[in-house]
């Protein structure tokens, strides 16, 4: 996985509140056996509208979703953080984001950030006035940055470190495979089996 | 000290505990289906790994799959590839799938409990949300991405961040005519889509005691629409007789140790819940949703709500644009609302408890002009049963599709769509927008006003219905 550290870009202003995971990709595109090429399903639907915030030229080639609350909600389809990321986003910034969704995001590489709604309400006006505008994500130091807002954030240090450090999450648990071996010598013997 | 049944499920599957890490989780049961596995496949051959444990994983073919002429090749070639790939994976990995037309195919919520394989105090994972369904049994039960998917298949853990706990307690009992959709449909209206994030919510109290395991998983399995991660009920004599005699199930002396076990992972007396609601089950009817979320939600006695009326802009805003969506007035009565199409199926409402209650209702009636009803049984296993009981005969006379089992309308990935502008009312989970059909408009009901509501033509409870 790609290494994160410091991302800088122009940002997408995104006012809306639960952004499920249906209008961030609908579920015809998630068909394809393939790990790649999903950003002609992102916002699939809302894309048909011209005036949709991603279809206008004074945001073409941004890089920071900025969103309203609950974004990422229902279902647990990694297929949106796949279209997100090759759609070219590289963290999303919103005030709460769904479980499963934000889980995805940070196996994934992209960087889903915790914000007070204040501040997301005061980089959509920054963004709208000036479309131009660069926000920063630094990882290494937990802040967001942009004009007139520097705004640290939450997150835990284990996730810091392996974004980092861009590593594979099933080759740091095969470092444990005698732990899990010795855990399987003890599971109830009742415990069901498929085959 | 006193703990949460949670937390205890969770200590038990600890293989791993380090400073600054997350914990790491033995998973029991792992289940597969063709939508969310591909990619986890393939990043297994990529790094030329196996599957850990094929003897705690099993498939299924659900989300594409068509509801009718199962012995023609699926028409869509990307659903049909997709399943194909299903097929080779599980050949290639050993691991055990039950396909289009076998008695075990089904969605994959309604196999896990049909075959005995989903216990209590169990870790349940899926790449689908809705797996927060296997809760009902006191199982540890969420839904996982596809890099997950290929943790779990390569090392049967995950690395897992603690969840905070929340207990929701419905007291009194339901009045006739409601059932445990109402609840669900209720909790989320009440705590709204983000409400249980962060949360593994418990389920008690007497109304949910008094549910039957049919019931339990429909409570648990709409959890993830409050936004928490999984819904679990303590297991009691309705578990411990759900479970007993199924294939997978524990035998004799086994089936006494495990039913052991089992009681002991109730929540202790005294344990602390980081967060707690309480409902009044004989407060509750009937519930349908107006919006475009599942916490858009209101009684069907109740009328299209008045953006207006919301305090909070972000809510005002999100009502404004659902009614927009949903082409609805402000002040129409739920009950005026006219479809086009109903559907009762899902895993949240296809298993036989609520195809018995949509088939009581609709026995000697007849689905209203101009309105098509498909009914979509959870699994294979669950059209045999209904057929034995002559449900699918009284479907059929009423003029309703009886269909094979998926998740069809559901989700609309098999043909099985609303066209645009299309409105239905549905026993599924989520009435987002475009989610069962592009420009497709849903109304998230229980399977009686499913079933009412095919009757009359708009939005009914079964009380609504002219005596026979």
């Amino acid at each position: 996985m790609e290494k994160i550290d410091v991302h800088t870009g122009r940002a997408v202003p995104l006012r809306a509140s639960n952004v499920d995971t249906d209008q961030i990709i609908p579920a015809v595109y998630l068909k394809r056996v393939s790990r790649t090429g999903f950003e002609d399903g992102l916002f699939a639907e809302w894309r048909q509208d011209e005036d949709f915030v991603l279809n206008r030229p004074e945001y073409s080639g941004a890089s920071v979703l900025v969103a309203g609350p609950d974004f990422g909600t229902g279902s647990s389809r990694e297929h949106a953080v796949w279209a997100l990321k090759d759609y070219g986003f590289r963290a999303v910034l919103s005030s709460r984001f769904a479980d499963i969704f934000r889980g995805n995001s940070l196996k994934g590489g992209l960087l889903t950030v915790l914000l007070p709604q204040e501040v997301i309400e005061r980089l959509w006006e920054t963004v709208e006035a000036d479309p131009t505008t660069e926000v920063t994500v630094d990882l290494v130091n937990r802040e967001v940055r942009a004009p007139g807002v520097r705004e640290s954030f939450e997150l835990d240090d284990y996730t810091r470190w392996r974004l980092m450090e861009g590593l594979d999450d099933i080759a740091l648990t095969l470092r444990h495979t005698e732990e899990i071996g010795a855990f399987e010598q003890n599971r109830r013997s009742w415990l069901p089996v498929t085959l | 000290m006193a703990r949460t049944m949670a937390e205890k499920v969770w200590e038990e599957h600890v293989v791993r505990r380090a400073d600054g890490e997350p914990d790491l989780l033995y998973i029991d049961l792992h289940l597969v289906h063709e939508v969310t596995s591909p990619q986890a496949f393939e990043g297994l051959r990529l790094a030329g790994r196996s599957v850990r444990r094929p003897d705690l994983t099993i498939a299924t073919e659900d989300h594409n799959v068509p509801t009718q002429n199962l012995l023609a090749p699926i028409a869509d070639p990307v659903s049909r590839k997709q399943v194909e790939t299903l097929r080779k994976n599980c050949s290639d990995f050993g691991v055990r799938l039950h396909p289009m037309g076998d008695i075990e195919q089904g969605v994959v919520h309604v196999v896990g409990p049909q075959l005995g394989l989903t216990q209590p105090g169990m870790t349940i994972v899926c790449g689908d949300s809705h797996t927060s369904t296997h809760g009902a049994f006191g199982a540890l039960a969420f839904g996982i991405g596809t890099s997950q998917v290929e943790h779990v298949l390569a090392t049967q853990t995950l690395p897992l961040a603690p969840f905070k706990t929340m207990a929701v307690t419905v007291n009194g009992q339901l009045k006739p005519g409601v059932s445990a959709k109402d609840i669900i449909l209720a909790v989320i209206a009440k705590i709204g889509t983000g409400g249980g994030q962060g949360y593994v919510i418990e389920y008690r109290g007497e109304a949910i005691e008094s549910l039957s395991m049919e019931a339990r998983m429909t409570v648990c399995n709409m959890s993830i629409e409050a936004g928490a991660r999984a819904g679990m009920i303590a297991p009691d004599q309705t578990t411990f007789d759900y479970i007993r005699g199924r294939a997978h199930a524990p035998k004799g002396e086994d089936f006494d140790a495990a039913v052991e076990h089992w009681k002991s992972l109730r929540t202790d007396e005294g344990a602390v819940f980081d967060a707690e609601v309480v409902l009044d089950a004989d407060e509750l009817s009937p519930f349908v949703t107006w919006g475009t979320n599942p916490g858009q939600g209101v009684p069907l006695d109740a009328s299209v709500p008045d953006p207006a009326s919301f305090e909070d802009p972000s809510a005002r805003a999100a009502a404004e644009k659902a009614l927009a969506y949903m082409d609805l007035a402000p002040g129409t009565p739920m009950r005026e609302v006219r479809v086009d199409t109903v559907f009762l199926g899902s895993c949240t409402n296809g298993r036989i408890e609520d195809l018995r209650a949509a088939a009581e209702i609709m026995r000697g009636r007849k689905v209203a002009e101009g309105v098509r009803m498909l009914v979509v049984p959870g699994s294979m296993r669950v059209k045999e049963q209904a057929n034995e009981e002559g449900l699918g005969r009284v479907f059929e006379e009423a003029g309703a599709e009886w269909r094979e089992a998926g998740c069809s309308m559901c989700l609309g990935m098999n043909p099985d769509q609303l066209k645009p502008g299309e409105r239905s009312a549905s026993t599924s989970n989520r009435n987002f927008e475009g989610r069962q059909g592009r420009g497709g408009r849903t109304h998230l009901v229980s399977p009686q006003v499913a079933a009412a509501t095919a009757v009359r033509g708009t939005l009914s409870s079964p009380a609504d219905l002219v005596s026979l």
